[in-house]
Order: C-alpha cells, then structure tokens, then sequence
C-alpha cells in the first residue's frame, strides 16, 4: 500500500477538437505517437483513444486550423 | 501683422517649413528632380524637432513607409514629381481605401516618362485626381506663391487629418525653385488640426464606422484597440467583405466624403467675374502670368476677369458655372494640353466658349501669350 | 499540472475570425501558431505589436491575430512595417510574407529592411508557390518543379532567401519548417529577442497547387519530406555542395547583433539637437 501511494498517478488529458475549424487534413492523426486520434466519417477528426494520450501537443502544435485544444485533468481530488 | 517674420525661400523650402508647422514628424522619401530639396530639408530639419526621416530604397517604398508612420500616429508625408508620382499611385490608393491621412507633394516636371526633369509643367492634373485604380475622392491642392506654399501645405496636414484622406499638393517646378519672400506667422496664430481620437471604448470601436460627415474615426496602432487595416473592401469593423450592400457602401462612401463636404475643402480666387466678358481660369505656376494678363487687358480696358481654384480637386462644377455663366468665353491657360480645360468644359457644357492655352514646350506661358489668347476673342 | 509548452494560443487569436480561408493541411497555419507561442514565449504585449502582411494566402495571416494588424500591398509589408517602427519605435512590428511576396515584388524591400537591421522580425512562409493566384512559380520553386506557368518545368533557378537576407545585412537569419515546428518556435522566440532586423524561413506546405502539380501526396507526406530534405547547420557543415543538392540547411544561421537602425536615428537626433550636421 505504501509502494503505491509513491508511485505517480497516470496524468490525464482532455482533447477537444473544434469540428467547425476542423478541416479534415489528417496531420493530427499522423502526428499523434500514442493513436489517440482518427478521422470520422463525416471526415473531421475524432478522439478515440483518450486513455493514451500522453499530452505531448503534437496534436495541437501541427494542427494547421487552430481546431485542437489538449488539457490536463486537475488530479482528481 | 503681429509676430510675423519675412524670410526670403524657396517654393520647396516653403512647403517643408509649412509641413513642420503643421506638425509634420516623419517623412519618407526618394530623390528626385524637382523636389528633392524638400528631402534634404526634411533630412536636416526633422531631427532637430524630435522627428524622423527616411531615405526609401524607392518611391514605392517611400508611399507605403508614409502610410505606415501615419498609422502609427505621425503626421507623414513625402515629395516626388511626375515618375515618382506615377509610381506612389498604388499606395495612394491604400491610404485613400484605409482612410489614412498623409501629405504627398507632387512637384510637376514636364513629361510623359522622364520628359524634362528640370522644366515645369502642369500635366499632372489628372493623374492626381485619377491615378490610382479604382473610384475614389481625393483633395489636391495648388499653390501659386512660395507663400500659398507654405500656408497650403498647413492646410492640406489640416484637410488631411479632418477628412483622413491623403492630400495632393500639386505645385510645380516654377513654384518649387521660385524664391519670395514668406511672412512666417508665429506658430501659436496657426490653426493646426490634430489626429482625432476614437471616443467609443476598445472593443466596440468600429475603425471605419463613418461619422456624420462620412469620415471614420481610425485609432493608432499601439492605442490598444487592436484593429485591423486591409487593402480589400471593408466593413466597418475593418475586415473583408463581399456583400454587394456593403462594398456598394464603402466605395461610395471614399468619394462622398469628399464631394458631399466640397465647401468646407474648397477655396478659389475670384477676381472682377461680375462684370467680366471672358474669364481667365488659371492656376499654380501658370496663375501668375494669367493674373498680370488679366491685369493688362483690364488696362486696355477689356471687360477680363480671374478665377483661379487653389483646391484643384475636388472640382466644384458649381462656383465654375457660377464664374462663367453667360460669358462669352473662358480662358484656360496651362503647361499640358488641356487637362483642366476639360473639366471647364465638361461643367460649360456647350453654354461657354472653352479656349484651352496650351504649352508643352518646357518653358512657362508668358502674360502676352496669354493675352493674345484673350484679344483674340474679340 | 500545466502541460509543459502548453500556450494559451486562442488569446492571441480573433476566433470571430475563424476558422480561417486556407486549404486543408496548408502549412501556414502551423507557422502562424509557431508565431503565436514565440510572442507569448518572449512576452509581446498584444497592445504594442503590430502585424503587418503583404499579398498572398500567408499574408491573410494578419487578419486572424489579434494584435494591430495591417494587410498591405502585395510586396510592399516590409516596406509599410518600415515607416510604422520609424514613426513609433516602441512597437514591436512583425512582418509576415510569402516567398513571391518577399523575394519577387518585393526583393528590393527585404533587402533593404536587411541593410538597415531595422527592428523588424520578418517570418517568410515559403511554399515555393504563388498559391492565392493557383500555382504560379515563384523566385524560391524549385528548377524542374511544375508550376501552371512552367508547365514545362522551371529553368529559373532559386533564390536562397536565407543567403540573400543574411548577404544584405540582417543580424538574425533561421530557417525552420513547418514538420519542426517547435524549433520554429524556438528561431522565432529568438528572431523576436533580436534588436535588428531578423528573418525567418518558414518552410511550410501549399498541399493544393505544388503538391497537386508535382505530385507530392497530401500535407503530411509534403511535411515528411520537408523534415526529409533537412539538414542541420552542424551537419551541414561538413557536406559537400553535391552533397547538399536538393536539402535545406535548417537551424540558426547566422545571429550577429549589430546596431538597430532606429536606434541609430535617435543618435542622429541627439546630433541635430546639438546643433550638428551641415
Ligand atoms: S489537424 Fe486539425 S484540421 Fe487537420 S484533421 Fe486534425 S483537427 Fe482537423
Ligand atoms: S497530445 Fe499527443 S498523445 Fe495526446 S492526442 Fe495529441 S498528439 Fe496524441
Ligand atoms: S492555395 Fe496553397 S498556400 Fe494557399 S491556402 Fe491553399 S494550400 Fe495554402
């Protein structure tokens, strides 16, 4: 019990994307090293795989229309 | 008059010392032949007054530099003649569009191309007025005295600042090199006419929402309103548009500010009309020589009399009809061939006989030129 | 926890304005978001910087950021931004360009804002394509590549802009794509810190017109490829011209601090004032 209250929490993300701004070019799926994200078929990208993300912004950062927004969940208290 | 001085200058010195006292405090340049002189004084007598000075890699450059430093909140200007002016028309046109005050001397030379960079001409007129691309309207002024030089030059900061229009001061190579003497006025007797400062708070100023006079109220940029300038139509608020109501508004509104406010931009001089036979309509340069002809032929007891506009354009049709309704002809005596003449006879319209004096020689029209023109009506 | 490099970047937007005109997977807004996080990163107020952009779809930038923000004539930015930091050189003045922009119409301007070190960072979005009139070469096109006016191939050999700038006498010159955007971000940071003129290759992708007519695949393949044909400075260094054929030196190039030309006109002032000059 012990051990575990010193192992670090897994940190948890939000990633919102913008479907008005999305434009459906895919570089988010490309850039994302954990698979966190997928185009739909309405051709916009999606959040698929949230429990991976890691937060590293490559997402956002490449994201050429402003459309992602990736947070950190305040550790829950 | 109380605290004046007469100083002996030139035309361009005079337009220099009247943009200082307007408050004039950054100008861009390039040189050329016949106004250079206007450069070097700026170049020498803006640091002195806390201002700054530009020598532009073009003239281009220099037009779009002026825009620049007016949008910053400085009271800008240049000068260039007739190939220079040609090329300043694109960013004419921005500031025209962007409603951005500026100052832009034209010392005509003669041309078309480089012509003859050293002798005067008038063969600017309508390229002031419609050289750009484009509907607009645009104030151009026209000194026939280093003293009207200076005092025009006062004015056209003024004009420029009250309708944020640039204004054209379109003297020429007589008047550029001419030395006179100037009754320099004291500074606190001039009326000078500051940048006028949007009173509705950041965030819901509209840059380009017109007032009554149709003149918007645009910040500085650094004021912290954080707005937008394009070079596309507009609305109000700054950014692009394409809806036909609104383009069809703010096209119309860059001509009506203008003409809807022609009173309070225009001025001419008017002497001995009422009683007059012919009419000699002259200006800048050429209006000396035009008023010793019509000095002369009244001495020869000719019923002459003088209209000279010293705001060029806007044209006002209707103090023109006034002057030379029912005259039995209107003189028009210029160094080109025949550019105002046209706006005379569009305003005549067939009721008055229009007689263009034309000259192209690079040399400037003499009184007994002019005179023989007006001898000849009889 | 804030997420480390995490910028507030919708601050600095006009979101009213968005979403914005360019294609899908057109690299400008990458480069425009790599700006955004330098100005947050070097601390620009938004009241007292200025954007100012020529003609062409990366010059629709300005539009969307908000700051005072000017859209000028095609070529003419830099010449615009000139006369806005000589008037008031307390603002901060940004000048964002395309490649025919910059170095076509407006060649005469960019290396003249070099040869003053004028306080300006001017960020060059070079897509190698005049895009907003459909694909037209530009003075950065590659010879060979397809272009609707060289559809033949272009014999026109390229401009290195990088060169060019540094030749004329800018104090910061980096080059970046839009596949390295957080080194973008970084060069812009310290292009922004620079007091003189500084400028920035932004290597980015027009997917729509050069890629389409040469066959490049869609933005992220183009992407690769920018990060494919880089090679670093220190890399660089120790290859052959042939070697070197067909990449692009990425990094800092050259940041050589000399006196900023406004800063030097306030010395012509004090000069004037002491009763100096002619
Ligand atoms: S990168 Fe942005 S615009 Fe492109 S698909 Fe992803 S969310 Fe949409
Ligand atoms: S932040 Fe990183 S891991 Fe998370 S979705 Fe974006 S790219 Fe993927
Ligand atoms: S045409 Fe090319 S440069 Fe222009 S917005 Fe589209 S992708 Fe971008």
């Amino acid at each position: 019990m012990t051990a575990l209250a010193t192992e670090r929490k897994p940190r948890l993300f939000t990633v919102e994307v913008n479907t008005t701004y999305c434009k459906g070019c895919e570089i988010c799926v490309q850039v994302c090293p954990k698979n966190v994200l997928a185009m739909n078929d309405r051709l916009k990208a999606n959040v698929v795989n949230l429990k991976d993300c890691t937060g590293c912004l490559n997402c956002e950062i490449y994201c050429p229309d402003f459309a992602i927004n990736v947070e950190e969940v305040e550790a829950n208290a | 008059m109380p605290n004046q001085s007469r100083v002996l200058m030139q035309g361009n010195e005079a337009i220099l010392e009247g943009a200082l006292a307007a408050g004039m405090r950054f100008y861009a340049g390039y040189p050329i032949t016949p106004s250079t002189e206007i450069a070097e004084l700026a170049a020498e007598r803006l640091p002195k007054v806390g201002g700054r000075f530009i020598q532009m890699e073009d003239e281009i450059a220099s037009m779009a530099a002026v825009v620049g430093g007016s949008l910053a909140g400085v009271k800008s200007m240049t000068a260039t003649s007739g190939p220079g002016f040609s090329l300043k028309q694109e960013n004419l046109g921005y500031a025209i569009h962007g409603d951005i005050p500026c100052v832009v001397i034209n010392v005509q030379r003669m041309g078309p191309s480089t012509g003859l960079p050293t002798s005067p001409a008038q063969g600017d007129m309508q390229q002031a007025r419609f050289g750009s691309h484009g509907d607009y309207g645009i104030i151009a002024l026209t000194p026939s005295s280093v003293s009207e030089a200076y005092y025009l030059t006062i004015r056209a900061f003024n004009l420029s600042e009250q309708f944020r229009v640039p204004v054209i001061l379109l003297t020429d190579e007589v008047i550029g090199h001419m030395r006179e003497a100037v009754s320099l006025p004291d500074p606190s007797e001039l009326t000078v006419a500051e940048r006028r400062k949007p009173t509705a708070p950041k965030g819901e100023h509209k840059p380009f929402a017109p007032d009554a006079k149709g003149v918007p109220t645009l910040p500085n940029f650094g004021d912290g309103y954080r707005f937008h300038v394009t070079g596309l139509i507009h609305a109000e608020d700054g950014f692009a548009t394409s809806n036909p109501k609104l383009v069809d508004q703010a096209v119309r509104r860059l001509t009506n500010k203008i003409t809807d406010n022609i009173d309070e931009i225009y001025e001419a001089e008017q002497r001995e009309i009422a009683d007059a036979d012919i009419v000699v309509f002259s200006y800048g340069g050429t209006a000396r020589a035009a008023r010793r002809a019509v000095r002369m032929a009244r001495e020869k007891g000719l019923k002459v009399g003088f209209y000279r506009p010293i705001t060029i354009w806007p044209f006002h049709d209707e103090m023109v009809r006034n002057a030379i309704a029912g005259k039995k002809a209107v003189i028009i005596p210029e160094l080109n061939l025949g550019q105002m003449a046209r706006e005379v006879e569009r305003v005549a319209h067939g009721t008055t006989t229009v007689i263009p004096v034309t000259k192209v020689t690079g040399e400037i029209l003499t009184p007994a030129e002019i005179l023989a023109a007006i001898e000849e009506v009889r | 926890m804030a997420i480390a490099g995490k910028i507030p970047t919708r601050k600095y937007l006009r979101q009213d304005r968005l979403p914005h005109i360019w294609c899908p997977g057109c690299g400008h807004g990458i480069v425009m978001q790599a700006l955004v996080r330098a100005i947050h990163n070097v601390g620009l107020s938004q009241d007292k910087t200025v954007i100012v952009s020529g003609i062409g779809c990366s010059s629709r930038a300005s539009g969307y950021m908000d700051f005072d923000t000017i859209h000028t004539t095609h070529g003419r930015a830099l010449a615009f931004a000139t006369g806005i930091k000589m008037a008031n050189p307390e603002l901060n003045v940004i000048v964002m360009t395309g490649d025919g922009d910059a170095s076509a119409i407006g060649g005469n301007h960019l290396i003249h804002a070099a040869r003053r070190n004028i306080g300006i960072t001017c960020i060059c979005l070079n897509n190698n394509i005049y895009g907003m009139t459909s694909g037209q070469f530009s003075p950065t096109t590659p010879e060979c590549a397809l272009a609707t006016t060289a559809p033949y191939g272009v014999i026109d050999p390229s401009f290195d802009l990088c060169k060019l700038v540094q030749a004329a006498g800018a104090s910061y010159v980096a080059r970046g794509t839009a596949m390295q955007a957080r080194m973008l971000e970084k060069y812009i940071t310290n292009a922004l810190k620079n007091d003189g003129f500084s400028f920035i290759e932004a290597i980015d992708q027009c997917p729509t017109y050069f890629g389409r007519k040469n066959k490049l695949g869609d933005a992220y393949a183009m992407m690769k490829r920018q990060q494919e044909t880089s090679v670093s400075v220190s890399k660089a260094a120790a290859m052959t011209p042939a070697e070197l054929e067909g990449k692009q030196v990425v990094g800092e190039l050259w940041n050589s601090p000399r006196p900023e030309y406004a800063k030097s006109y306030d010395q012509v002032i004090a000069k004037a004032q002491q009763g100096g000059g002619r």
